[in-house]
């Protein structure tokens, strides 16, 4: 179970950060929430192997509890 | 209107005059799987009683879509042409987001398939074709306005109690098979129950007949201009007649909603204001998706609705209750010959629960896609169908129901494990697929098997002595053989573009067992007639007893 690379692995790390805030600059909370969704099935389609988006989902999930 | 619906007469039973009756089988309910259930046991020259409360067929065009497996299956029924000559065949299917075509798709069916991947026909004509099919059968008997009103279940038969309007009477039958659909008053009066979910919608369907140029083809709305937030479906039927189906929400009030003054302008926003059309028929439904724990109880077994609800997007409602019948018939037949022991009744329920569940799957991923739980639910479908425009990954995620492809049994206890290596599609459990051929009897592979167990052999290497050994078991098997020798103690027929041998991955001996409900349940690349005993032994529950097979 390490098929998710978890190491940096981002030639430009800051330059990432600012582009992923930058994309979300003027938009309403709604508008925000649709384009992390596409983002992320972009991202889920590139990445393909099954394994690899189970382990990231879990890593995303890890430490939150459900809101009762 | 463009259909009338016909009335069954009612006759008065002996019964009421003195006579009594005991019944190998009797079925309750004349819908389309208690019907098909009917015909494939009458086919088999089992007498069965069917009993109905009303004395007609549906009302409203209800289950408009059957699948290739399910024409497959009419054809070993004999009604399978008229329901594809009557019903309408599509390809084509359109997914809008808003005002825009999102994509299309195209079932295309791979070439050499004698049936078509669906036609649609108003389940009234179905019925009719399967009411007419069993009335030419001498060994079914169908009573109409018969109302099973009391059913006592016990080791040795089930007693039941049916009113007429003529008064009550009593039934014996060994078998009693439930298919009173999905509110199934036999269930209740056993006290037995569903389990799953409901979903939180509703939904409008209205059958209209109306002239148009419209193409053939499955168009389907998110959020379109016309009916804002909620989902539309549009699909042909026979005789230039339409379902419309519109997603209304929780909050509809279903009555209101029906009455023709509140679907019009619903019809008009939608077809424009000049568009030429009546209302046929309309309903406002709610959905559910759950099944019985289990399908057998004893003597009663549960078929169709009654056993098993699933949402209609996908087409696995009647689809799914004519396959039951495909599994159970000729397991009942062959414990009701003393053929086989009554333990291979348990492998309907095992089987026919694990089709269940994989429709209740499908059916709830569709369901959860057409009608979003929560905030984020909604946001990643929006987020699919907007991306689906422009990147043809997303279209493989938009789910406006996921169309009825019959299970694979691949688990079932009566496969016998590979022992050699096979590649393709026809692993033990899957339905035979269907292929060109020529031979004795037409021009499709499928009909050379089912009915009883065969052997679909590869060349000639099968000796008369060995075919009349399989053909004379306490459980025969006919031999169809692919190529090779013409002979009278086998079906021989060839297979003209090679579509066999490569759907079959065949190769020098190859041999497949086909069950009596055509599905395959071993292969070998060798003819061992041991083998090929053992396999039919295990595939009847008879490998735990001891078979005396005749030598």
């Amino acid at each position: 179970m390490d098929a998710l690379n978890t190491k940096p692995n981002l030639a430009a790390p800051d330059d990432f950060y600012e582009d992923l805030i930058g994309l979300h600059r003027d938009l309403t909370e709604a508008q925000s929430a649709l384009v992390n969704a596409k983002l992320i099935l972009l991202l889920a389609n590139h990445v393909g192997d099954p394994d690899v988006l189970r382990e990231a989902m879990a890593a995303a999930r890890e430490g939150i509890s459900p809101h009762l | 209107m463009t259909y009338t619906n016909p009335v069954f007469a009612y006759r008065r039973p002996p019964e009421l005059d003195g006579s009594t009756r005991h019944c190998g089988v009797v079925i309750v309910g004349a819908g389309p799987v208690g019907l098909a259930a009917a015909i494939d046991l009458a086919q088999r020259e089992i007498p069965v009683l069917v009993l109905d409360d009303d004395d007609t067929v549906s009302v409203g065009s209800r289950a408009i879509c059957y699948a290739k497996r399910t024409l497959e299956i009419l054809d070993r029924l004999g009604c399978g042409e008229p329901v594809v000559q009557k019903g309408v065949g599509w390809n084509v299917g359109k997914v809008f987001h808003g005002d825009q075509l999102t994509y299309q798709f195209d079932l295309l069916p791979e070439p050499g398939h004698h049936r078509p991947a669906f036609v649609n026909l108003q389940q009234y004509h179905f019925e009719e074709y399967l009411v007419r099919r069993a009335d030419a059968l001498a060994a079914a008997e169908v009573r109409w306005k018969h109302r099973v009103v009391d059913v006592a279940p016990a080791e040795a038969q089930v007693r039941l109690r049916v009113a007429t309007h003529d008064g009550e009477y009593a039934l014996t039958c060994d078998w009693l098979i439930v298919c009173d659909g999905a509110r199934s008053p036999v269930r209740h009066m056993l006290g037995l129950d569903t389990e799953g979910q409901v979903f939180r919608d509703r939904f409008l369907i209205a059958d209209i007949h109306m002239a148009t140029d419209f193409p053939t083809e499955r168009w389907f709305w998110f959020d379109p201009p016309f009916h804002p937030n909620q989902s539309v479906l549009l699909h042909r039927q026979a005789d230039n007649v339409w379902r419309v189906d519109f997603q209304l929400g929780w909050d509809a009030d279903p009555e209101e909603e029906k009455k023709p003054e509140n679907i019009l302008p619903r019809l008009r926003a939608m077809l424009g204001a000049d568009a030429d059309f009546e209302i046929e028929w309309a309903s406002v439904y709610t959905f559910q998706c759950r099944r019985m724990q289990r399908f057998r109880h004893g003597r009663v077994l549960f078929a169709g609705d009654a056993a098993h609800l699933v949402s209609p997007f996908g087409a696995r409602g009647a689809n799914s209750g004519v396959q039951d019948t495909d599994n159970l018939v000729w397991k009942l037949a062959m414990v009701l010959r003393g053929q086989a022991p009554d333990s291979l009744l348990d492998s309907y329920d095992a089987e026919r629960v694990a089709a269940a569940d994989e429709n209740i799957l499908n059916s709830t991923r569709a369901t959860d896609f057409i009608t979003p739980k929560s905030v984020v639910s909604r946001t990643f479908r929006d987020a699919v169908l907007a991306l689906a425009h422009r990147h043809t990954f997303a279209r493989k995620l938009v789910n406006s129901g996921r169309l009825s492809v019959p299970k694979v049994l691949a688990d079932s206890c009566l496969n016998t494990p590979d022992s050699h290596a096979f590649s393709g599609m026809m692993v033990p459990g899957a339905p035979a697929a269907d292929a060109p051929v020529s031979g004795p009897r037409g021009e499709w592979l499928l009909p050379y098997l089912g009915g009883g167990f065969a052997l679909l052999v590869f060349g000639d290497g099968i000796s008369p002595e060995s075919a009349r050994e399989l053909a004379q078991d306490t459980i025969p098997c006919g031999i169809v053989q692919v190529g090779g020798t013409l002979r009278e103690d086998r079906v021989v027929i060839q297979d003209k573009d090679g579509l066999v041998a490569a759907r079959y991955d065949a190769s020098g001996q190859t041999c497949y067992l086909i069950r009596p409900d055509q599905h395959v349940c071993a292969r070998w690349r060798a003819f061992d007639p041991a083998a090929v005993r053992r396999a039919i032994a295990r595939a009847t529950c008879n490998h735990e007893r001891d078979v005396q097979w005749t030598r």
